[in-house]
């Protein structure tokens, strides 16, 4: 499958990633060799396989609803860099 | 041109679990910013979730509860994008296996009929944090007690044409959620929010128009508002030759507006793939036959039995059932011997308007269903007039006994003992010679006008007592004589 440049910069965006101008080419083409990859598995008949969600072939273990933490706010926040009045604080997010 | 209106909705449940969906923090209102987030909550490099039995338990309720097929074997998923309350980056979620999937939702409509809704899924997902803007002068503040708290997104198809059916269905759906007692369904705490999908098409024309998303409408008024807003800016839209962008819009009360969120100006591309810290959800017939054997009676069928067992009408039974606790309580009235459309009249009339101006709820009442019984029953045999009963109720509301008590303290007691009555008749006609007079000489719609005045004369000398019924009676058949 073939993958544009903007693509790339999409997907980039979208991850947070920052690409460099002079990467970009080669990105792309590794970004499309793996697509390339995609594609072929998906010449495969999977018409009567059930998708698989987890590798592990168990379901999942359900813990009862009891509250078992206790306030650690102190603790927890030691490593934020900013925080005011128990708030953690972040650049100015405007809406 | 005329407009129809097509919409969806999404609304999001806060469900009433202890601790949230993921993690053992509570869920708590209103505590200080972040003492209710823990490791897990916060997003730190290798923590686990582990999921909470009673999410999974109260989803399942729900899907029973709309008669939904649940899905046997359900999956989480990661929702991928970037927001400062949103700590891991993602939100897991449920996007390619729900767990309650299709089923019809049968909303009751003013008029008594209903109206049927189809749910298209309902999945379990984890609520994200709180920002605050406005407390900080250079930066936003991120609370994360919300994050984790465990949320039901139930999905609608686009059934809806009108603001009063999509009202309808939030005042139905909160009511089946709080009789599950899977939310406390309170709005202003965010319990249950709203996304409303909306567009407009050509009356008479099949194809859907472009949508907008109005987020976040959190109470049954504003709902109504926003739609009826949302619809005059696109049928401007669209009259003027335009066409509607599809974005997400925020409605503002204040304004009473709806308005473009620049922040998402990006398409969402949320890039959803299964969540690998979670296995499937696995849930058999077994365990649905378990949840299924504690439902409680859900509104739509109770209202059907109060119609056919009380014979109240749908008015009654549409403003007595959604409150669970006002229905219990209609239902106690009945049992402990009051009559059940008086039962009605008063818990729907005096009593829900004591209880409105005492800002206090049908569950604080200080009336019990028995003390109010006991008043239906003494007005039935025909102790109490209608009048008398409303002292009787006074006295019942601030704690003088019961109906029987106040009315011997008080000497309410309606006189109906024809003799007694038929005394007072004779002296209230003996002491008004001229009015008698111009009774007689009067026509007959004056006649009834001038009567007035007698009864009036004879309830003041019975102190309010006299049976009025019995009064007009005599005193219609006295003056008759008197001729």
């Amino acid at each position: 499958m073939s993958v544009s440049s903007q693509d790339v910069e999409k997907v980039a965006l979208l991850a947070r990633l920052a690409i460099s101008e002079s990467d970009l080419p080669e990105v792309t083409e590794r970004f499309g060799r793996v697509l390339g990859l995609v594609d072929e598995l998906n010449t495969i008949d999977t018409e009567t396989v059930v998708p698989m969600s987890n590798p592990h072939d168990m379901h999942q273990r359900l813990r009862p609803d009891a509250v078992t933490r206790q306030n650690d706010r102190e603790n927890l926040m030691a490593s934020a860099p900013e925080q005011d009045q128990g708030y953690f604080l972040v650049p100015k997010v405007i809406d | 041109m005329s407009w129809e209106t097509v919409m969806g909705l999404e609304v999001h449940l806060q469900l009433a679990t202890q601790s949230k969906i993921f993690s053992g923090s509570a869920t708590t209102f209103g505590a200080a910013p972040n003492e209710q987030a823990d490791a897990v909550d916060l997003g730190m490099p290798g923590m686990l979730p582990v999921l909470n039995e009673e999410a999974v338990r109260y989803a399942v309720k729900f899907g029973l509860g709309i008669g939904a097929r649940i899905g046997e074997r359900s999956v989480f998923d990661r929702k991928n994008y970037f927001y400062p309350d949103l700590p891991k980056g993602y939100q897991v979620s449920q996007f390619f296996a729900p767990i309650v999937c299709e089923g019809v939702f049968e909303v009751p409509l003013k008029d008594g009929t209903l109206f049927p809704i189809r749910i298209t899924r309902a999945h379990l997902e984890e609520d994200a944090g709180k920002s605050v803007h406005d407390a900080f002068s250079r930066e936003t503040g991120i609370d994360l007690n919300r994050a984790g708290t465990p949320l039901l997104e139930i999905v609608t198809e686009p059934d809806f044409r009108s603001a009063e059916q999509a009202v309808a269905y939030l005042k139905a759906l909160h009511s089946l959620v709080t009789y599950l007692g899977i939310s406390d369904g309170n709005m202003a705490e965010g319990s249950m929010r709203c996304d409303i999908n909306i567009s407009l098409r050509e009356k008479g024309t099949d194809a859907l128009g472009i949508r907008t998303e109005i987020k976040n409408v959190n109470s049954f008024r504003f709902v109504e508002r926003a739609i009826h807003s949302e619809y005059e800016r696109q049928a401007d839209i669209l009259e003027s030759g335009g066409s509607i962008t599809q974005e997400t819009r925020l409605y503002d009360a204040e304004q009473n507006v709806t308005r473009s969120m620049r922040s998402k100006e990006v398409a969402n591309d949320y890039r959803y793939f299964p969540e690998p810290d979670l296995l499937p959800i696995v849930i058999d017939a077994e365990y649905i036959e378990a949840v299924r054997a504690t439902l409680p009676e859900l509104p739509g069928a109770k209202r059907a039995r109060f119609i056919a067992d009380y014979r109240l009408n749908d008015y009654d039974a549409a403003l007595l059932v959604p409150n669970h606790a006002l229905a219990d309580y209609f239902e106690s009235v009945v049992t402990a011997g009051g009559a059940a459309k008086p039962a009605a009249n008063w818990i729907l009339g005096d009593l829900t308007a004591a209880l409105n101006r005492n800002e206090t709820d049908i569950t604080d009442s200080p009336i019990s269903a028995a003390q109010l019984a006991g008043l239906i029953v003494r007005i039935e045999d025909g102790t109490l007039s209608s009048k008398l009963a409303k002292q009787v109720f006074d006295g019942l509301w601030s704690g003088k006994g019961d109906a029987d008590q106040i009315i011997e303290a008080r000497g309410l007691k309606q006189v109906s003992d024809s003799g007694a009555l038929e005394s007072m008749v004779d002296a209230v006609i003996a002491e008004n010679p001229d009015q008698v007079a111009q009774y007689l000489a009067a026509d007959e719609a004056k006649k009834k006008k001038l009567s007035g005045f007698f009864v009036g004369q004879i309830m003041k000398a019975s102190k309010g007592q006299a049976n009025p019924q019995m009064v007009n009676d005599l005193l219609l058949k006295k003056l008759n004589d008197q001729s």
